[in-house]
């Protein structure tokens, strides 16, 4: 038959993967040779990396329900805008987030100063009682940090997660609702919950799994025994106490739990997490009364919770984005062409390995998702490091681990629109005898074009801002993210500001241009 | 002569056997209730089912090795005959050149095709701005360019009012002129209309073709029923 070379092409990128993913992590079992070598701490920084992720997921999901809901009944001028603008953070570098966070609530944003003043204006009044208990500031650093930089990293896409799942329910349903004049709390029981029922343990499920890989947020918010994550602590025992010995042991943890969640996640289905176009209209109007107010102060504070730290960012770094070193530039050069090489790889492998109907194939496809960048990247290192200077390779690990981590999300995305593309016109393609080639360029690129853009984008604004693998390799190669947590932990506030902006300035340009060609599909 | 040697085609529920053979350039109608297998039996001469038993023989070549479009068949499907974001004449090029690199003679064979079916001047419009019979009409443009000697027709135009199926099969009779014509349908005016000899296919059982018009005079039971 004329498709053996594809099911060759197919079986052979799958392997690349499997191998790409594999490699590393038997360097690093082997390199850890045993349980044991774990230090006295580990145990701490285990139990922290599974509460903050719990934490995170539950808090998450728990302030996204009525924002979501609020989002589903309301019809509003803006409400486009608002949608779009929960899918921001999602894109958003995790350590522009952190930088956005701490300009809001850290020591000297607009929180802790209304709190002060609060406190002024308040506490004489109050007497003394107060005065022990009453804060006058609230840190960001710590646990409380590391849980709020994961909220607001993650509630917005729980939000479209369940917006997606409220639009999905029938407009049917909700009229026969209203002509059995159903209250909302009976509206409530009977469409909401089932729906939540069915979305909310999946989507759970993803922002544990994204917390669970914690890097730069733990790297920058968190640290000290209290507030640790595994990923951190592979850093540390890598670049710090070069002790590669105990950085496998951690390595071999972080796999174990990403393995055990995914597992789980198997068995749950994961919500399609945020695909394109979801700015479909509400059908049916909300109810009135107390609940209107209540539906539009939950947008508004959702809106200027993910507003304000990305306004921070812009307002802090917009002074000084001309007067940045060439430094700064030259990693922002690297990035963008890290994140181009490994979108393109992520989706190429991604369309082959979407044609295959095998199990194993999927699976493969799937397989990153086990291992996290930074036991990805320890495992890279060990792999190099007898052979060549490390810092030599560091970009090319970079862009290998980037698209591996990136493949299986535009994997997911892909294979919908490739099984329904192959159930519609797969017997006119054989009937014309479409040979691979033409078959992609005529018909699979057209039709696809839209998801692929769509996933393009995804797969380089995450690799943009990935702070995960390249700190560990890069001496002089270092990628823009890795410039400005360099930056702010040699408190260069101002310089890592606008170099933050430059950085999340091209993570949404990486993501609307791919995104871009994409909606120019012809329909 | 198309020969159906003993043959019983598998496809999910439905099976159907057939052992009959109809003369090159007969025009065939094969109908009976929903899933007696008419549809699994035109699969399988596309070679899109894999035959469980039998052969499938075209002028004394079995067809069984060869891949659908290798096959001297051409094939209507009921639906998602045309590529949606492919103007027309890309999508009847397919039918000449399946990487759409057409030599001049080709797109000249295209346009006289597009005129031959009334769709003059529609060749640079996509499916979706055709009307259904315009689509229809498209559709088999493609079919008739793949030129092969074998044409099936799934329920053609099926979702198309009485009228204008009528049309289109009527330009059918007149454009597959030497091809050997099988058609499914649920339709008895259609068989009455366009072929001239009809299969039965019931329970599993393609019987073998009589001529169309003693069919209907006469019905057997099983043909009895299915007419009401």
């Amino acid at each position: 038959m004329a498709r053996s070379p594809v099911k060759l092409a197919q079986a052979s990128v799958a392997a690349l993967v499997v191998a790409l993913v594999l490699g590393p992590l038997l360097a690093v079992f082997i390199a850890a040779g045993g349980w044991l070598r774990l230090a006295a701490g580990d145990g701490r920084v285990v139990w922290f990396t599974l509460w903050q992720a719990a934490a995170s997921a539950g808090l998450s999901c728990a302030l996204a329900v009525p924002v979501a809901r609020a989002l589903a009944r309301r019809q509003f001028a803006g409400r486009g805008a608002v949608i779009m603008l929960m899918g921001a953070p999602f894109l958003l570098p995790g350590i522009v987030a952190v930088m956005g966070l701490i300009a809001v609530f850290g020591k000297s944003g607009v929180v802790s100063q209304g709190l002060g003043l609060l406190t002024q204006a308040w506490l004489p009044f109050a007497g003394g009682q107060f005065d022990a208990v009453w804060p006058r500031s609230v840190s960001i650093y710590g646990v409380q940090g590391v849980l709020l930089a994961h909220v607001f990293l993650n509630l917005p896409l729980v939000v479209r997660m369940l917006l997606a799942g409220w639009q999905a329910i029938p407009a049917e349903r909700f009229r026969l609702a209203g002509s059995l004049g159903m209250a909302p709390g009976a509206i409530a029981r009977h469409l909401g919950r089932p729906m939540l029922r069915a979305v909310l343990p999946g989507a759970a499920l993803v922002v544990f799994l994204v917390c669970l890989s914690s890097f730069a947020v733990a790297l920058t918010l968190g640290g000290g025994p209290g507030a640790t994550t595994v990923e951190l602590a592979i850093y540390q025992a890598v670049l710090f106490e070069f002790d590669l010995n105990r950085a496998a042991a951690l390595a071999v943890v972080q796999v174990g739990l990403c393995t055990a969640a995914v597992a789980v996640a198997g068995r749950i289905s994961l919500p399609a997490a945020f695909g394109p176009g979801l700015d479909r209209m509400g059908l049916v109007a909300g109810p009135a009364g107390w609940r209107r107010g209540a539906d539009a102060v939950w947008i508004g504070v959702a809106v200027m919770f993910v507003l304000g730290p990305l306004g921070a960012v812009v307002a802090g770094g917009l002074p000084g984005v001309v007067g940045l070193p060439g430094s700064v530039w030259a990693a922002a050069g690297r990035s963008v062409l890290v994140a181009v090489l490994s979108a393109g790889l992520a989706v190429s492998a991604a369309v082959v390995l979407a044609q295959a109907r095998a199990g194993w194939v999927a699976l493969a496809a799937m397989l990153p998702m086990a291992a996290s960048g930074l036991a990805l990247g320890t495992g890279m290192f060990l792999l190099v490091h007898p052979l060549i200077r490390p810092a030599a390779v560091a970009l090319p690990v970079t862009v290998l681990v980037n698209s591996a981590v990136a493949l299986p999300f535009v994997y997911r995305l892909i294979v919908p629109e490739m099984r329904s593309l192959q159930n519609d016109y797969g017997r006119l393609q054989v009937a014309l005898g479409m040979p691979a080639w033409a078959l992609f360029r005529l018909v699979t690129l057209p039709r696809l074009r839209r998801v692929l853009g769509f996933g393009a984008g995804v797969a380089a604004a995450l690799s943009m801002g990935d702070l995960g693998v390249n700190v560990l390799f890069a001496a002089d190669a270092a990628t823009l993210p890795v410039v400005v947590a360099r930056l702010m932990g040699s408190y260069q506030t101002d310089l890592a500001a606008s170099a933050a902006l430059l950085l999340v300035a091209c993570s949404f340009a990486l993501f609307a241009l791919c995104d871009q060609w994409g909606r120019h599909a012809a329909t | 002569m198309l020969q159906l040697d003993g043959m019983r085609a598998e496809a999910g529920q439905f099976g159907v056997t057939a052992d009959w053979a109809v003369p090159a350039g007969a025009r065939v109608a094969l109908i009976g209730p929903s899933g007696a297998g008419k549809s699994t039996l035109l699969l399988a001469l596309a070679g899109f089912v894999p035959l469980t038993a039998g052969r499938v023989l075209w002028e004394g070549r079995d067809l069984g090795p060869l891949a659908p479009a290798a096959r001297p068949v051409s094939m209507l499907f009921q639906d998602q005959n045309l590529f949606p974001h492919l103007t027309v004449a890309q999508n009847m090029g397919l039918a000449l050149a399946p990487n759409l690199r057409l030599t001049a003679a080709q797109h000249m064979e295209v346009d006289q095709v597009l005129a031959r079916l009334g769709l003059r001047g529609m060749g640079g419009r996509k499916p979706g701005a055709l009307s259904g019979g315009q689509a229809g009409r498209a559709a088999l443009g493609r079919v008739l360019l793949q030129a092969r000697a074998l044409l099936l027709l799934d329920e053609p135009f099926s979702a198309l009012g009485p009228g204008l199926k009528a049309e289109l099969l009527t330009l059918v009779a007149e454009l597959a002129v030497g091809a050997t014509v099988l058609m499914v349908t649920h339709d008895p005016d259609d068989a009455r209309r366009f072929a001239d000899l009809t299969v039965l296919v019931a329970d599993g059982v393609a019987a073998a073709p009589v001529p169309t018009e003693a069919l209907f005079a006469e019905p057997p039971p099983a043909l009895r029923q299915y007419l009401g």
